[in-house]
């Protein structure tokens, strides 16, 4: 048995486990946190895919002794106080889900890409979902799901109006442009 | 105390693309996927499966593995032999149908790979995996039966050898007289089509968590399955606990496309290992072990004739089909390819038509339903045909279909294979099909691109459909010899507090029925879809129902809604009459309310009266307290959903790829609950038929091994894989029953697979290509071209 300790959702969690436990089971039978499925033993479905250490991975591909010391997010650590995420809401708003197995492991392949590419085109969405299969949705409403998140997140970054009597947050003058690339397109 | 009253008339719910109220748990990962279920003292199941197709079992020593650490149970089949009754199949399709023994673990001989052959009990599932590999089986290999023509040739090896033959059954359907068509036909065109065996890959693997009795006599089944009350009966029988002692639940459940519309061994199998042992056990299949353990699809060959004149006009059809029942007969493996005998016609006029199956047992993983079940197979053989047939003659598709399709005004319509299609109009899905697609615009170009040899060819495939499902009228499946009703039930409280519980008797797995249910629920009670809970999936909660398969759920499972709350607002007017001193025919009732004709200042709202009917103080004499009500519909017909589907595809002639361009598709599914529902299944369709026509195969090699036996070897397709589909939508309401709805859930799948393979064919035939063998892959392309090619220089 070795010991690992990782945080997980914002839980520091220590314990002794088997070398061969993959991070998957750990998550599953030993934290009971069993918001993240298992979908296949060859790595192809991505239906458990995790963020470990800023990265998706598929957790059925980690060994939890690998994710020693790491910080992992699961679908179950997305929303914070009740509020859903930006990917949460536009899946559940644009039909992206039917069944719902692949969910959590497609909305956190999906966090992933949009943190590399907050502004991807619908065909760089295919691509960079290679990894996640779904077997409900033909993937198109995935895609609008994915494209609306990125405009919502794209709208959050961008500055907020000004409150009044407060000077710009980012110290810009008032009425000048944003950032190209910050502006929400909606 | 009275519950608050809604004023204003709501938005018709019916119609709205309501968001789901599913979707909740399932985005933020509170879900319960039957793995996700832990109990005090779980144990974990483990299975040991043949490796071989075809093998006598000389001896099976369990022994050694009970050594393995955590190991509680080791068990062979001769085990549970006497505990355990055969699995059975409930559609005996003839009188003569030959059924062999199917028991849940093999005892003297395993008939496919995959077969389970032990079982291991552990603390832990990697300790019952581990204790798998010290389980010592000798095996004298069989010869495997795999060709399903060779299977019928004399002498050849039998599956179940004290059978005498491989023969399942032969059903015949014969109307009119073919062969006179035949005669005076000007044209006779005769294709082979071979339906791959495909596996039906739900995400969520399956799995079972059996529990024995604790507080009561009760057993409880958690499974991943959509038929809970099937189920409940048939492991009844099968384990003999007694049915009033088994619960099922089916929690929530990733998926199915038809492969959990069964009862399976592991599942029997966890109840009498909870019996024996006395605790709790799970089983969970791995992806690998489930591509072998559950049920494969379709697996057909396909011989279809059709005669015509030579301006196209269709006299008579004949198929004659052999179908790869696998090992055993599963639920209801026999009759799949009887779901599509009906459907060969389509949607075209003729005189005869003659139709046989033979279903042939072989040494490989059992077949039973796969999403359409029948009718893909089908509409693939006569739409192929219809394109070959357009070819032959020299007429445009599109135009040979409108010379034989049943007109509009000419509905309702009885087919030659006897059904009776209540509603449609093929004329304006297709016009509106075509529109979307620029049709001309897509012939011009692939004429200029025959015509400079381009080496991308452009093709355009179509296929126009109906299809029948809505199972199904239980005088019909008595007919087809099939054991079981086909009635849905649902039953609605209206508790005190004015908030409604509507039990149905489907079983969604993804279909979204709490949302949709709600929607019917919420316009006929008049209440807002948010006070509507609704209940499925557990047979304790829902004491009757015929769970969720062949497009059921909506057309039978929500009609009973729709009626259970027109009977509950039909005892709510008396009550609400009793309470207003009006009479009950001078009430009227809208958007929850029921107000006194000419007086509309006295109301009562349905909420008022379900308070009123909980308190029970004041209500009409002799009238039970009660405003609840149930019902069970049995359909009178099937649902015929159809609609006209157009796929562009390139097919690149020196590397065999064949990119799909452009698909558009318009289905006319009746009225619409949701639409956004509606598309959702249509999306899904789609990828599942484009997927069979492009990708999938379960591939088995000369020994009987199934080589596709990993995600990683069978093409499920990923997002780069599929196109953006063009879904669009008439509306033609079924005049079948009371809502005007038609199935949706298998249409995408049944319409798909021939459009796709019909425009890869069409970009081929200016190259001497008559058909691409399914899945059309670059090499099957490939070769197709080559060999063309070769065959053009030798000439």
């Amino acid at each position: 048995m070795t010991h690992i300790s990782m945080t997980v959702d914002g839980t520091r969690y220590e314990d002794e486990v088997e070398p061969r436990l993959l991070l998957i089971h750990y998550l599953r039978d030993h934290l009971g946190l069993t918001g993240t499925p298992v979908g296949c033993d060859t790595s192809n479905c991505g239906a458990c895919t995790v963020e470990l250490d800023g990265d998706s991975v598929k957790s059925c591909n980690v060994l939890a002794v690998q994710a020693d010391g790491g910080e992992v997010t699961t679908v179950q650590g997305l929303a914070s106080d009740g509020a859903w995420t930006p990917l949460q809401t536009a899946f559940h708003e644009q039909h992206a889900l039917q069944c719902g197995y692949c969910t959590p492991g497609m909305i956190m392949a999906a966090r992933d890409l949009l943190g590399e590419n907050p502004d991807p085109t619908p065909e760089e969405i295919r691509h960079g979902l290679e990894g996640n299969l779904c077997r409900c949705t033909g993937y198109q409403n995935i895609v609008r799901a994915v494209l609306a998140a990125a405009a919502e997140e794209r709208r959050r970054r961008a500055p907020a109006p000004r409150p009044a009597g407060a000077g710009r947050p980012d110290g810009r003058p008032e009425g000048a442009p944003a950032t190209a690339g910050q502006e929400a397109r909606t | 105390m009275t519950a608050p009253a809604t004023t204003g008339k709501p938005r018709s719910e019916v119609g709205r693309s309501r968001t789901r109220k599913e979707d909740a748990r399932l985005v933020t990962g509170r879900t319960t996927w039957t793995d996700n279920i832990t109990v005090p003292g779980l144990l974990h199941l483990a299975i040991l499966r043949s490796p071989m197709a075809h093998a006598r079992i000389d001896r099976v020593d369990v022994s050694p593995a009970l050594e393995r650490p955590g190991v509680v149970a080791a068990l062979t089949g001769r085990d549970l032999a006497d505990e355990l009754g055969p699995l059975p199949c409930v559609w005996p399709v003839t009188e003569d149908i030959v059924m062999p023994d199917h028991p849940a673990v093999a005892v003297d001989e395993v008939r496919y790979a995959g077969e389970p052959v032990a079982l291991v009990v552990a603390r832990g599932r990697y300790a019952a995996a581990d204790a798998l590999e010290a389980v010592e089986v000798d095996y004298t290999p069989l010869p495997p039966v795999l060709g399903l023509e060779e299977a019928l040739a004399d002498g050849a090896p039998l599956v179940h050898t004290g059978r005498g033959t491989n023969r399942c059954y032969t059903w015949p359907l014969v109307t009119g007289d073919y062969a006179a068509q035949k005669a005076r036909a000007d044209v006779v065109l005769r294709r082979r089509y071979t339906q791959q065996r495909l596996i039906p890959n739900a995400m969520e693997p399956r799995a079972v968590v059996a529990t024995p009795p604790t507080a009561s006599e009760e057993y409880t089944l958690y499974s991943s399955t959509q038929v809970p009350h099937v189920a409940r009966v048939i492991l009844s029988m099968v384990t003999r606990i007694p049915e009033q002692r088994l619960r099922v639940i089916a929690p929530d459940v990733g998926g199915g496309f038809g492969s959990k519309l069964q009862v399976y061994g592991e599942e029997a199998v966890a109840l009498a290992l909870a019996r024996r042992l006395g605790r709790a056990v799970k089983w969970t299949e791995s992806r690998s072990e489930g591509y072998q353990a559950t049920h494969h699809g379709r697996g057909q060959i396909q011989d279809i004739e059709i005669a015509a004149t030579k301006d196209g006009g269709i006299l008579g059809l004949s198929v004659d089909l052999l179908a790869d029942m696998g090992a055993y007969l599963m639920l209801i493996t026999p009759g799949i390819p009887l779901l599509g005998a009906f459907m060969y016609p389509g949607i075209y006029k003729m005189n005869a038509y003659t139709f046989r199956c033979t279903g042939v047992f072989t040494t490989r993983t059992p077949t039973d339903a796969y999403r359409g079940a029948g009718r893909p197979e089908a509409t693939f053989a006569i739409e192929r045909t219809m394109d070959e047939l357009a070819a032959e003659l020299g007429l445009d598709p599109v135009e040979l279909r409108r010379r034989n399709w049943i007109r509009h005004e000419e509905l309702p319509y009885t087919s030659v294979a006897g059904l009776s299609y209540d509603s449609g109009n093929y004329e304006a899905a297709t016009d509106r099909a075509l529109a979307l697609f620029g049709y001309d615009d897509l012939r011009a170009e692939q004429r200029a691109r025959t015509a400079r040899e381009d080496p991308v060819r452009l093709g355009i495939g179509i296929s126009t459909f109906t299809e029948m499902c809505g199972l199904a009228p239980s005088r019909v499946l008595r007919d087809l010899r099939y054991t079981a009703g086909g009635w849905e039930a649902a039953t609605i409280r209206m508790l005190p507090t004015g908030k409604v519980e509507v039990t149905t008797g489907t079983s969604p797995h993804g279909q979204g029925h709490a949302t949709c249910w709600s929607q019917i629920a919420a316009d006929v009670l008049g209440v807002p879809f948010d006070d509507i809970e609704v209940v499925h999936g557990d047979t304790r909660a829902v004491p009757q129902g015929m769970d969720t398969y062949g497009s059921r759920s909506l057309v039978v499972g929500g009609l009973a809604v729709h009626h259970a709350a027109l009977k509950v607002v039909a005892k709510a007017r008396r009550v609400a009459a009793h309470l207003l001193e009006a009479n009950e025919a001078d009430l009227e009732f809208s958007a929850g309310t029921f107000s006194v004709k000419g007086s509309p200042e006295a109301t009562k709202t349905i909420q008022d009266v379900a308070f009123a009917t909980f308190s029970a103080h004041d209500l009409p004499d002799g009238m039970e307290p009660t405003i609840n009500a149930g019902h069970l519909v049995d359909p009178d017909t099937f649902s015929f959903p159809h609609g006209t589907h157009l796929c562009a595809i390139e097919v690149d002639t020196e590397t065999g790829r064949a990119r799909i361009r452009s698909y558009v598709c318009v289905d006319d599914v009746g009225k619409v609950i949701n639409p956004m529902i509606v598309q959702g299944q249509i999306h899904g369709g789609l990828a599942q038929g484009i997927a069979q026509a492009l990708y999938e195969e379960a591939v088995y090699d000369t020994e009987g091994n199934l080589v596709s036996g990993t995600m990683a070897d069978y093409l499920v397709p990923a997002a780069p894989d599929l196109p953006d589909f063009v879904t669009d939508r008439t509306e033609t309401p079924a005049t079948s029953n009371a809502l005007g709805v038609k199935g949706v859930g298998e249409a995408g799948t049944i319409a798909s697979t021939p459009a796709v393979v019909n425009a890869v064919a069409d970009a081929l035939r200016p190259l001497g290509v008559r058909d691409v063998t399914m899945p059309c892959t670059p090499l099957r392309i490939w070769q197709a071209v080559t060999d063309a090619r070769a065959k053009e220089a030798a000439t």
